[in-house]
């Protein structure tokens, strides 16, 4: 034994040392993410309520999601607020970033400013805020007036009330437009040089060089944003005070399933919403991944 | 070139500048109106106060009987910096391990910890909460601290792997001969140099627990366990117009921690947004 551990020693085999390493992460991976995970599938087969044991009950949870009108509304609400907010943020960061990088000064002041909502808008404080501005006394409406466009309760209509939401999401670009900007400042500078010298306009620069160069962070940026975007809850939670109201018209898929797993105790429904969420993202992200082979553009010919 | 193009740039700065004002606006007024006195918040427009008052922080900061937002600030406090500790320590150790390290399965482990990256967490949720049920955590901050202790923010063992293997090898091996192990090289070489790596987990450690609404409403009930966000929260319950101005004094001190922490790293914050894709 001692032999054996003093010739591994020589060979400079250090497994075990690695091993003690990683242990911390080995615990919290099988106790915390994969073993959570099997019984999280396990016991959305289940009815579940924390108090009694799991009982079997086979397909009904899915089953009763596909009959559940809330979890449609939910499954709507959330995917609106996915598809308009993720390319809106995205269109504004870009368009900003491309303005930025024309080697303007203050670049540094600029970018520092526009990341500030990036910083905060995550934050119960901004959505507290958000409920007020577009609440009937909110300064929107003040804003409005000028335009002799009539107020009302933006967010407690509803209507609107998921659109003051895709507001706050788009007012965030901060932090996509700095990556593009990363982005940017890595295509090499002799491409416009000589794309200037073929006679080739601002416009067609932009088009044939600055956006196929940009499209793998583009892409990076998109499923990013896509699996954030998919999971917000705290925006939905404060302005309609939990309730994912005015009937139902901010209720993020999030939202319902904290309501149906916490405040009902329906755990195991909560666990079928929980793999269905995944199932979704993982749909949608390999359906991103495929599409990239025809528009995102890799220097290396996209190999992996 | 010469007129025309500056007067070009000019127009630039002037629209980057406006909507920058714009964007910043809502937050600007936050700032003032939690100066102004409850009834001029609304019928008074324009930013400039005509009345200062410290009122609505008082007011705020006893948002309710028998305790004060002193005592979420303390909490939210107590949470990160554990939060931040541990995530230097467990993460560090794992990446040194995953960059620096030959041991059996390795990639096996390496993929294991770059899916978990991207998993939602929802899908651990239920098991988790009926774990710390199990253990009578709920209602305490075990929940929210345990998990960093066992680096389940994969996130920042990839960005320390990506760190640590910038660090020249050569060194590792000049120590290796001058008779030091594993253990002393990742004390004495691998963190010294990996500061900067460090600073940037640190600081989205920090940001991203102090911000985290969703688990500490799921395991924080009773007011003396109260974290800054569900402190502001409890304004929901007791609305009406009137309490706007509170609720703006606690709102405005809630960001101060994070934006005080953005201006002093702010170098660090925009490398670590480039460099990995991090996200505020």
């Amino acid at each position: 034994m001692q032999m054996a551990k003093r010739r591994n020693r020589a060979a400079g085999n250090h497994a075990w040392i690695a091993y003690l390493f990683l242990l911390p992460w080995l615990i919290g991976f099988f106790g915390l993410v994969l073993g959570p995970m099997i019984s999280s599938l396990y016991l959305s087969f289940t009815q579940y309520n924390l108090l009694q044991p799991p009982q079997w009950t086979g397909w009904s949870n899915y089953e009763g999601l596909l009959q559940d009108s809330n979890f449609r509304d939910a499954v709507q609400v959330t995917l609106t607020y996915v598809f308009i907010s993720v390319p809106t943020q995205l269109i504004a960061a870009l368009l900003v970033a491309l303005l930025l990088n024309r080697g303007l000064r203050g670049l540094g002041i600029y970018r520092t400013v526009y990341y500030i909502p990036s910083l905060l808008g995550g934050s119960v404080a901004i959505a507290l805020l958000w409920k007020n501005l577009f609440g009937m006394n909110g300064i929107v409406n003040d804003f409005l007036s000028f335009f002799g466009v009539e107020g009302r309760g933006w967010v407690t209509h509803p209507d609107y009330a998921l659109y003051t939401l895709i507001i706050l999401a788009t007012w965030q670009f901060g932090a996509s437009m700095v990556i593009f900007l990363a982005g940017l400042k890595q295509i090499p500078q002799e491409l416009y040089e000589a794309a200037a010298v073929d006679g080739a306009g601002k416009f067609r620069q932009l088009r044939m060089i600055s956006l196929p160069l940009l499209t793998p962070v583009i892409f990076f940026n998109l499923v990013i944003e896509l699996i954030k975007t998919m999971q917000s809850f705290t925006s939905s939670y404060i302005v309609s005070e939990g309730t994912g109201g005015p009937i139902n018209s901010t209720l993020f898929y999030t939202l319902y399933l904290y309501q149906r797993g916490f405040s009902y105790f329906e755990m195991g429904y909560a666990s079928a919403m929980a793999w269905l969420l995944v199932l979704g993202l993982g749909a949608m992200t390999a359906v991103l991944f495929l599409t990239s082979r025809y528009w995102v553009h890799y220097e290396d010919g996209g190999k992996l | 070139m010469g007129m025309s193009m500056k007067w070009q740039k000019m127009l630039v700065h002037i629209f980057i500048i406006g909507v920058g004002i714009f964007m910043l606006y809502p937050v600007l007024w936050m700032v003032f109106s939690s100066f102004k006195p409850e009834r001029l918040i609304f019928s008074e427009p324009g930013l400039w106060p005509r009345e200062v008052t410290l009122e609505n922080y008082f007011k705020g900061w006893h948002v309710v009987r028998d305790t004060t937002f002193g005592l979420f600030f303390k909490n939210s406090f107590m949470i990160s910096a554990v939060c931040v500790i541990a995530n230097l320590v467990t993460c560090s150790m794992a990446a040194y391990a995953f960059a620096r390290m030959k041991f059996p399965l390795k990639k096996l482990w390496f993929a294991c910890m770059l899916m978990t990256i991207m998993l939602p967490a929802h899908v651990t949720l239920v098991p988790q909460y009926s774990i710390f049920h199990s253990l009578g955590w709920i209602d305490t901050k075990l929940p929210l601290i345990v998990p960093k202790i066992f680096a389940t923010d994969a996130f920042f063992i990839f960005l320390m792997v990506q760190f640590f293997r910038g660090i020249p090898r050569d060194l590792d091996e000049s120590a290796t001969i001058d008779g030091c192990g594993p253990i002393k090289i990742y004390m004495k070489i691998i963190l010294p140099l990996a500061v900067p790596a460090l600073i940037t987990t640190s600081i989205f450690t920090f940001i991203w627990t102090w911000d985290d609404f969703f688990s500490q409403v799921l395991y924080l009930n009773t007011v003396q366990n109260f974290t800054v966000p569900l402190g502001l929260r409890l304004f929901l319950d007791s609305q009406g117009d009137s309490s706007w101005g509170a609720v703006f004094a606690m709102s405005i001190l809630s960001l101060m921690p994070t934006a005080t922490i953005f201006f002093i790293f702010q170098k660090y914050i925009v490398e670590g947004i480039t460099t990995t894709g991090l996200k505020g």
